[in-house]
């Protein structure tokens, strides 16, 4: 666990406050353990300058990692989001607040199908289009979303399955449109693809936050957000955000890569593997 | 074990696939199918994309049926006359279904489609076969065989102009008949993902009037062909072709099916013919089934 492991009380806090113990601190390479070692510096450090002026709250993020590699023995992973809201006056918030972490994946543009049964047979009915949905959504909080915001908030900042933005281009009307917005999310939701995690963000001690998001094997490639918002009394008070890439390695890369830009080639080795393998049992079998 | 499929995008147990290929293989060792009808509805319902599924199934069929291809060239049992003509009708069916395939994605209906196909042929056939085994396993008098011989093709067949003598098939039929035969399978290649054999075989026995003894031969050339063939449109248009997941269908059936060749030499043929057209009849109204039913999944998601 990362929080057992933090360098303090690491001699540089225990002597005391300044910019002495925060810059040595700073010099440490910028590993997340070192991110946190200077949160907590800085923390400590200023409690002597307070006079500092009415500044924002400033949200510092980390991530276990900033990339996801997908390749043999990828079967999903789990992400560490992990971070803390810096006072401007240098302590830890006199009010709870709250966090909610946002993690959304590449958005594609989208044809939603829906089944009707039609002369006893389910087939495809209805469709509409999307031009924006999420090929992944996770967000979790630490105290549930409706009690933290808002309905208003929650869907300016996309807090929660149903406020995530789709852009429906459809000229279907808007019931119709909410239904077929519910079935989108349901899926997705069951595929593991979108996640909702009410109260799964620890908060310690009103200062460090962190919290694990589970990412499926089937997530698609590309750049994915991590937005972490502080929320107090209904307002969000501080944001920030990270980036990370899931993307493809090595032999999967090459495979996939070649299947779409060399087909010729990548059809006649799939062939020719299968020849082989066909022809290769055919002979050993015969031997044994 | 955990396998990652790269152009499926998602991770799956690669035991459960490579014996999923075992067991396909078997059955394609025994009777000369290429198995695709079965692997490619399991892998859909295992959750890999069914254009996907379709696709590397084909690529699977392929190895499958190389070996049993020169088992039955070194017992003269191709026809390689006929062969050509079929697989020169498929050559039109695959480019036919292609089309077929691009459209039916594009209106939204390719999966019921597949599916109807799959419940109408397979349940016509596994019926067909299903009373034919059933009379045969009757206590068997020496009239099954003269009964064989009294089927010549059928009269649509010998209606058709230019017949030409196919010896090794001891039939003079017209090409068009088997070309017509090589197109319709040929499309069903490339939009279910079998190899056709299930249909073939009957085909050629009832339908041409085929000598039994060059039919499996000749189905599984044809299927080899087709099937190499339509991994190669699915790598063109659909890119869906996923070696991994064909690789380890490949390891199942290739050595199922020698398994499966050993079983055909000691097993009774009418009891193996009772036990396909079983399993046949069982995915048929499975399937159909399914389509009555409401579908675990309502909506479904086209990239646009």
């Amino acid at each position: 666990m990362i929080w057992s492991s933090l360098p303090f009380p690491s001699p540089g806090l225990r002597s005391g406050c300044g910019a002495a113990a925060s810059g040595r601190l700073a010099l440490r390479p910028f590993g997340p353990l070192a991110w946190l070692a200077l949160i907590v510096g800085l923390l400590l450090g200023l409690c002597g300058t307070a006079h500092a002026q009415g500044r924002d709250p400033i949200l510092v993020v980390g991530a276990s990692q900033t990339d996801i590699v997908l390749r043999q023995g990828f079967t999903g992973t789990e992400l560490l989001l992990y971070g803390a809201l810096l006072d401007p006056r240098g302590r830890r918030a006199d009010e709870d607040y709250d966090i909610v972490v946002v993690l959304k994946g590449p958005t594609e543009p989208i044809t939603l199908r829906e089944k009707e049964q039609i002369a006893g047979i389910w087939v495809n009915a209805a469709s509409t289009d999307y031009r924006s949905v999420p090929s992944f959504y996770a967000m979790a909080s630490s105290s549930p979303v409706s009690e933290i915001v808002d309905p208003r908030t929650a869907a300016i900042y996309e807090f929660g399955l149903d406020y995530i933005q789709l852009s429906p281009t459809g000229t279907i009307d808007t019931e119709e449109q909410a239904r077929f917005s519910a079935g989108l999310v349901d899926l997705r939701q069951r595929q593991g693809l979108y996640n909702q995690f009410d109260g799964a963000v620890d908060l310690d001690e009103g200062v460090l936050y962190s919290v694990r998001l589970p990412v499926p094997s089937n997530v698609r490639p590309g750049e994915y957000t991590a937005e972490t918002f502080a929320v107090l009394r209904g307002r969000v008070i501080a944001s920030n955000s990270r980036q990370l890439v899931v993307h493809k390695e090595g032999v999967e890369l090459a495979i996939a890569n070649r299947s779409q830009d060399n087909s010729f080639l990548y059809g006649l080795f799939a062939i020719s593997m299968s020849l082989f393998m066909g022809w290769a049992a055919g002979r050993l079998f015969a031997i044994v | 074990m955990d396998v990652y499929l790269p152009i499926a995008n998602l991770s799956v147990n690669g035991l459960f696939i490579v014996m999923l290929g075992f067991g396909t293989g078997i059955l394609s060792g025994i009777f000369g199918v290429g198995g695709g009808f079965l692997t490619t509805p399991l892998l859909i319902f295992y959750g890999i994309p069914p254009t996907v599924a379709a696709a590397s199934a084909a690529t699977q069929v392929t190895g499958a049926s190389v070996s049993g291809v020169f088992g039955h060239m070194r017992n003269k049992g191709v026809d390689f006359q006929i062969g050509a003509v079929m697989v020169g009708g498929g050559l039109c069916g695959a480019l036919i279904g292609a089309g077929l395939f691009s459209l039916l994605q594009a209106i939204g209906q390719i999966d019921v489609v597949i599916n109807l196909l799959y419940v109408l042929l397979l349940g016509t056939i596994g019926w067909l076969m299903m009373r034919e085994a059933l009379a045969e396993l009757k206590p068997a008098r020496f009239g099954s065989k003269k009964r064989a011989a009294k089927r010549r093709h059928h009269p649509m067949i010998a209606a058709l102009p230019y017949r030409m003598r196919f010896y090794a098939s001891g039939i003079y039929v017209s090409p068009l008949a088997p070309a017509l035969l090589g197109l319709v399978v040929g499309i069903l290649t490339m939009l279910m993902g079998v190899g056709g054999g299930f249909m073939m075989v009957p085909a050629m026995l009832y339908i041409l009037g085929m000598s039994a003894r060059v039919v499996v031969g000749t189905s599984l050339f044809n299927i080899l062909f087709i099937t190499m063939l339509v991994t190669m449109v699915h790598s063109f248009t659909t890119h869906a072709v996923d070696i991994v997941l064909a690789g380890l269908l490949l390891v199942g059936s290739v050595t199922g099916a020698q398994y499966g060749t050993r079983i055909a030499q000691v097993a009774k043929p009418e009891v193996l013919r009772l036990i396909l057209a079983s399993i046949v009849l069982a995915i048929a109204l499975r399937m159909a089934y399914g389509l009555t039913i409401r579908p675990d999944e309502v909506y479904s998601v086209v990239p646009l």
